[in-house]
């Protein structure tokens, strides 16, 4: 397969509108916020994911799926540079955030990670109260903020927490359930005021109640940040997601698995009428 | 070996039959249990040897007397029998020891978990816990023969370290303990699970804010009993307080420039010299002993709890 392949495929392009039965559609900004072009990464010698171009648009929710080691989640970490903590990881071609290409030389991944926060697939807060987990970003960044107390209400509050913690602000945030955790890890992330969230699997470690909370969660922060989600459960992407990319791993001659972009367009288009017979395999496999 | 395994035609019902290796493993779980048993005797064995001198000294000395005097010599024309000296002595030592050993082995700690890559680690590593292996009595000759002379030519005033002096014997003392401190920190430094990084990192945190601010309060339990262990050597140490501490202990000494017996300096003191068993002499060393191991039994119990509330958080 050749670079130009992915880009070329009519599937590929943004504009298209098929019917939509499913998924929810936001007229996309004049400028996507992120772009991908030719984004390859590398583990050492090893080419985890080959050859990745698409846009990110704006306040929309961007849907990442596929099957095991298609690349998806190593895709979303070289979107805020959470990849060069792996020793190794390397990416070529061109990431940009409105313009300026995330891997310049004079980047500072700490300022990209400021305007680009992530949340994970386990829920991971500090072993701290629930106020220093969400208050711990602002401090760390030196954000100037006239009451920490307000902040850390706003915050919560956008994550739809608020009112299950307002009594117990002090006791940790690993006393609380699964989906609490998940959406105080949420709460935390918007507290530095990113512009864009990028969550790994947000939902994976949690019950199908505190996920539906989540998917609330995601379609109301939409209206204020560009989120970017990936997923194994392709009923998910399908419910809170306007653009879906379809990624699947592929062997090399040499037998070496590498992880590519198959489809990316509308989810409603994606879903209804894909424009690859790999994503029609796949979707309706996994519906039966 | 055995009638049954030259037969080949018994081989299959006799691999079932009971008992085969079992004298063997009933001998080594008998060498095992005795093995493990050896300690707790051990212990035991210490408390009661302890016990009985401790009660004689006690029956001629009054336990406020003890605990309050503010003299210590048994050995002098004029008897007191107050342990406050020796425990003040103690106490310096130790102090002078922390001030040194918390921030070189938090430091340390820090650097290897955190900063290190991880082929520094495997080197710098062993070679900080090589340090624990160097005989006490190698600190204490180092500390009065070459580190106590250079404190005394570089000290800005007339009225610098003594020869002996409670000082040069904490920083020894504390350069002993680094070792202890920055190897059980670093375990629980590496214990707290990556993705607490992960998500500080994804907060846009620098390296220094993610160890400072999440590893180290994420693994402060683990921390704190390595700084109990640490306290609970430096409190039994006997070598080097008895080489380069001094000996004075007739009053409390405050000033660390100046020499002092710490507890276990007085035992290893007296003991070297010439008591007539079951003397009054003879029960303070006992008396002192008993007093020692209940502190370090405390200390050593304190960091047990610590390790294991540490060890709960993540698992």
């Amino acid at each position: 397969m050749n670079p130009t392949d992915t880009t070329n495929r009519p599937g590929v392009s943004i504009a298209s509108v098929g019917a939509q039965s499913t998924g929810t559609t936001k007229p996309d900004a004049a400028d996507p916020v992120m772009e991908l072009s030719g984004v390859s990464v590398y583990y050492g010698a090893y080419e985890a994911v080959r050859d990745t171009s698409m846009p990110i648009q704006e306040k929309q929710i961007t849907a990442m799926i596929g099957p095991s080691g298609c690349g998806k989640s190593t895709i979303l970490r070289s979107l805020n540079r959470m990849n060069d903590l792996i020793p190794g990881a390397r990416v070529s071609g061109a990431v940009t955030y409105h313009g300026q290409d995330l891997y310049a030389k004079d980047v500072d991944p700490i300022e990209v990670r400021r305007r680009i926060g992530m949340v994970f697939q386990k829920p991971n807060p500090f072993p701290k109260s629930i106020y220093d987990n969400v208050a711990y970003g602002p401090r760390v960044t030196g954000m100037q903020v006239a009451s920490m107390d307000d902040l850390v209400e706003k915050a919560l509050r956008d994550a739809a927490l608020w009112d299950e913690v307002k009594d117990k602000l002090k006791t940790s945030g690993l006393a609380l359930s699964g989906g609490q955790q998940q959406r105080l890890c949420i709460a935390r992330t918007i507290a530095v005021r990113p512009e864009i969230i990028l969550m790994d699997e947000p939902c994976s470690a949690l019950d199908p109640i505190a996920t539906a909370k989540i998917e609330d969660l995601m379609a109301e922060l939409s209206n204020d940040y560009t989120i970017v989600i990936v997923t194994h459960n392709m009923q998910q992407a399908a419910r809170v997601s306007h653009h879906t990319a379809f990624f699947t791993a592929e062997l090399d001659e040499r037998q070496e698995r590498h992880g590519r972009l198959v489809e990316f367009s509308q989810t409603g288009k994606l879903f209804t009428n894909p424009a690859d017979k790999r994503t029609e395999d796949y979707i309706t496999g996994r519906f039966g | 070996m055995s009638t049954s395994t030259s037969n080949a035609g018994s081989a299959a019902g006799s691999a079932l039959r009971r008992g085969r290796r079992r004298p063997v493993d009933s001998t080594v779980r008998v060498l095992l249990v005795a093995a493990a048993l050896v300690s707790v005797a051990t212990t035991i064995g210490i408390v009661i040897a302890l016990v009985q001198p401790t009660i004689g000294f006690f029956q001629q000395v009054s336990v406020v007397e003890f605990i309050t005097g503010t003299s210590w010599t048994p050995t002098f024309a004029q008897k007191a029998y107050g342990v406050l000296p020796l425990v003040a002595a103690t106490l310096t030592v130790t102090g002078v020891a922390l001030t040194i050993a918390v921030p070189l082995g938090l430091g340390s700690a820090i650097y290897l978990s955190e900063y290190a890559n991880p082929g520094t680690r495997k080197v710098l590593k062993p070679i900080i816990e090589l340090l624990a292996g160097v005989p006490t009595v190698v600190y204490g000759f180092v500390a009065l023969f070459a580190l106590n002379p250079l404190l005394q030519k570089w000290w800005p005033t007339d009225d610098g370290p003594a020869f002996q002096n409670l000082l040069i014997a904490g920083i020894a003392m504390g350069i002993m303990i680094v070792p202890t401190i920055a190897s059980i920190s670093e375990d629980s430094m590496a214990a707290v699970p990556r993705s607490l990084r992960e998500g500080a990192y994804a907060l846009a945190s620098t390296k220094m804010q993610v160890s400072t601010r999440v590893v180290v309060p994420a693994a402060m339990s683990g921390i704190v009993a390595a700084v109990v262990l640490g306290i609970s050597r430096a409190v039994g140490e006997t070598m080097i307080v008895t080489i380069a501490g001094g000996l004075t202990s007739d009053r409390i000494v405050l000033n660390p420039l100046e020499g002092a017996a710490t507890m276990t300096a007085f035992i290893a003191n007296i003991s070297s010299g010439d008591i007539p068993v079951g003397s009054l002499d003879y029960d303070s060393v006992f008396a002192v002993g008993a007093l020692l191991f209940l502190i370090t039994f405390a200390l050593n119990a304190v960091s047990i709890r610590m390790v294991r509330r540490f060890r709960e958080v993540y698992e």
